[in-house]
């Protein structure tokens, strides 16, 4: 014996390692397996790379409310290919609920949980629930608005349950409110007690589906038994890498948006689940009234148990998965509601009142003026940036404008702006044709931007800026405040969303003594299109 | 595949994360009251970033005058492993309680295993007032 045989021998007598690899790896197959029994590996590969990325996720994770949000935003934007990470695990998420479907379907159509695999099937249906609890708890933890309101919403669903609901809600920590305990219950649940849950019946789905062994295709039984090694061992390989490369290429190329903290007080926040609950979600719409029950608990709990009880509906012996013509109506039917059902969830979606802004980015832009804003309005339509580098990037003709010294004071920079050679002779940079008071908008921007926050405030959003205009335009600065800038004579606008509706503010902007009589406030006659923006930015404004 | 998921991985639990922070100047009280080679413990809140908590925190300090013109201001830490040392007036010397490193006024190491001399504050003094700036540990040269 060679000494490399020796030592696999010694080993295997101490451990019989190379047996259970030579017992997997060499299962007998029906010949009939081929490319469409991947996805149970494509599944359990993907609770996999779950598992480790949601690890990672939790060594820089703070699971209490607001420190969740700080954290999450701290792996977003401070920690080295956090963003990634996050990508990879709230893709990943959503591809396990895709490929665990598509396992189900696959097994569904064969007709492969007949005798002797009811128990494998039910095994199966059993981790499908798990799948979606992961979604619905791991849904609450970046707790932003969508959380928060998305679970607001489910657990006040649990809590409609019959008979169970009060217990459930109190059992979910959400009797007063969803807030800490609520928290604590949600993320218990997601790190701690179901991932041992899922392990274990991944353990006995696999030990199931070796006992029973692959289930066999009608004319199996007079063909020659495979291995699963090469040939499938080679199509689980090749599948499993595949999706690996399409979540990648997500996880890079999708941003998983991040919205504001979680605000209890917020109005106008349209609560959404996640996109593989928007059937049930549009579901519950048919139900109305005391018909909710129905759509809520009953119509679930139905399809679940049928699903439960496949094997035992349909105990008919085994056919041709092309003959299994009922099977495959109910699989397109399926398809059919459940599109239908999400197709209308998505369209009866309102528009939201104020323009999404993504939290996973610096914001330091809502802490500018509206002088400021509007500066960054005329610094986008002048086109500084084609001449002129701003903080980081290749260097350009101009300056920097991000570094500091270059900016003198505001009146030095308006007679810059107006006959830029001379001031700074020989210089080869256009005079800007705007009014004094536009260049003076400009100035405050560029005597604002230094190298640290150059490329936060280049995030600032369009809305945003367009709004800071029309505020400049109409002087709404010389009775009110923004960030502390402005004449306090009428109210500060900072946290007016969390005050006024969106109804309200329009209604006041266009007849303020309507709504507030004794107000010594003019009438604004904006476009809508104005409207909206204007009302978009005051919304933003922090308090 | 495992590389593309272990690259990421290392890179996000090894690389430090990016910083975004500022070094701020803390006023901690008259200059006056220093007397030379007398150091007196300074108590001050300073804002703290931890990870992605800032909070303001109780940090302190002591600061010595060591000669007309100089003010030094000593991080309150042993650089042997970090146990809070105080000044013992009688022999005039910074004593650490864990395993008895000395230093002097002037935060140099007088004897026991701590392994450089006490870390210092960037300090510089406006309009009469201490200001402490960010702490800098100290190298085995300098003195």
């Amino acid at each position: 014996m060679r000494r490399k045989d020796r030592l696999l021998d010694w080993l295997d007598h101490r451990t019989g390692i190379e047996t259970a690899v030579r017992n997997f790896l060499y299962e007998r197959i029906p010949a009939s397996s081929g490319w469409h029994q991947v996805f149970g590996s494509v599944a359990l590969f993907l609770f996999l790379v779950q598992a480790f990325t949601g690890a990672l996720l939790a060594f820089n994770y703070a699971p209490t409310p607001g420190d969740a949000y700080n954290s999450l935003r701290y792996i977003l934007a401070e920690v080295t290919g956090g963003r990634l990470m996050r990508g990879l695990h709230h893709w990943g998420a959503s591809m396990m609920i895709v490929v665990v479907v598509l396992h189900m379907t696959q097994v569904f159509l064969y007709g492969a949980y007949k005798k002797p695999r009811e128990a494998t099937w039910m095994a199966g249906v059993a981790l499908l629930l798990l799948t979606l609890a992961y979604g619905l708890t791991g849904y609450l933890l970046p707790w932003d608005n969508r959380a928060y309101w998305g679970t607001v919403v489910t657990t006040q669903l649990a809590a409609r349950a019959p008979i169970l609901g009060p217990y459930l809600l109190r059992l979910l920590g959400s009797e007063g409110e969803v807030g800490v305990v609520t928290f604590a219950r949600f993320y218990g649940l997601h790190v701690l007690l179901l991932p041992p849950a899922t392990t274990l019946l991944i353990a006995l789905h696999v030990y199931l589906v070796r006992k029973h062994g692959v289930a066999p295709a009608i004319d199996d039984e007079l063909r020659p038994q495979k291995k699963f090694f090469p040939e499938q061992a080679f199509r689980d390989t090749v599948a499993v890498f595949f999706a690996f490369a399409i979540l990648f290429v997500m996880a890079v190329a999708v941003r998983v948006p991040l919205e504001q903290l979680a605000d209890p007080t917020d109005t106008t926040y349209i609560p959404r689940p996640e996109w593989y609950f928007l059937f049930l979600f549009q579901t519950l719409k048919l139900f109305p009234g005391p018909l909710e029950m129905v759509g809520a608990v009953v119509l679930p709990g139905l399809a679940v148990l049928v699903l439960l009880l496949v094997p035992f509906i349909d105990r008919g012996r085994v056919r041709r998965v092309t003959q299994r013509t009922f099977a495959a109506a109910v699989v397109f039917l399926a398809l059919l509601g459940w599109t239908g059902l999400t197709v209308a969830a998505v369209a009866t979606t309102p528009k939201p009142v104020v323009a999404a802004i993504d939290f996973s980015q610096p914001t330091d832009w809502m802490q500018l003026s509206p002088v400021e804003m509007a500066g960054i309005g005329y610094f986008r339509q002048e086109n500084c940036a084609s001449c002129h580098t701003v903080g980081r990037g290749n260097p350009k003709i101009g300056p920097d404008l991000a570094d500091g010294g270059i900016h003198k004071t505001a009146a030095w920079m308006i007679q810059h702006f107006k006959r830029p050679a001379a001031m700074v002779p020989g210089s080869a940079m256009p005079a800007i044709q705007l009014s004094d008071a536009q260049l003076n908008t400009l100035a405050a921007f560029l005597l604002k931007l230094n190298a640290r926050n150059a490329e936060a405030l280049q995030l600032a959003p369009d809305f945003a800026v367009e709004g800071a205009l029309i505020y400049q335009k109409n002087q709404c600065g010389s009775c009110h405040a923004v960030n502390g800038v402005g004449v306090k004579l009428g109210p500060p606008l900072n946290g007016l969303k969390r005050r006024r509706s969106q109804e309200w503010v329009e209604k006041h902007f266009r007849n303020p003594q309507a709504l507030s009589p004794g107000s010594i406030m003019p009438g604004y006659r904006f476009s809508p299109s104005d409207m909206q923006t204007m009302v978009s930015y005051l919304f933003v404004l922090q308090d | 595949m495992t590389a593309a998921l272990a690259a990421p991985a290392l890179v996000y639990l090894f690389l430090p994360p990016k910083v975004r922070r500022q070094a701020q100047w803390v006023d901690v009280g008259d200059v006056a009251r220093l007397q030379l080679k007398t150091p007196v413990e300074l108590v001050f809140r300073k804002n703290m970033v931890d990870g992605w908590k800032i909070s303001s925190e109780k940090q302190t300090a002591w600061a010595v005058r060591v000669s007309d013109q100089k003010i030094v201001a000593f991080g309150p830490q042993c650089t042997h492993l970090g146990c809070a040392y105080h000044w013992d007036e009688a022999k005039s010397e910074f004593l650490c309680p864990c395993h008895s490193s000395v230093f002097s006024a002037d935060g140099a190491v007088i004897s026991g295993p701590a392994p450089r001399p006490l870390d210092r504050y960037e300090t510089k003094v406006e309009n009469g007032k201490l200001l402490l700036g960010s702490l800098h540990e100290s190298s085995s040269q300098d003195a």
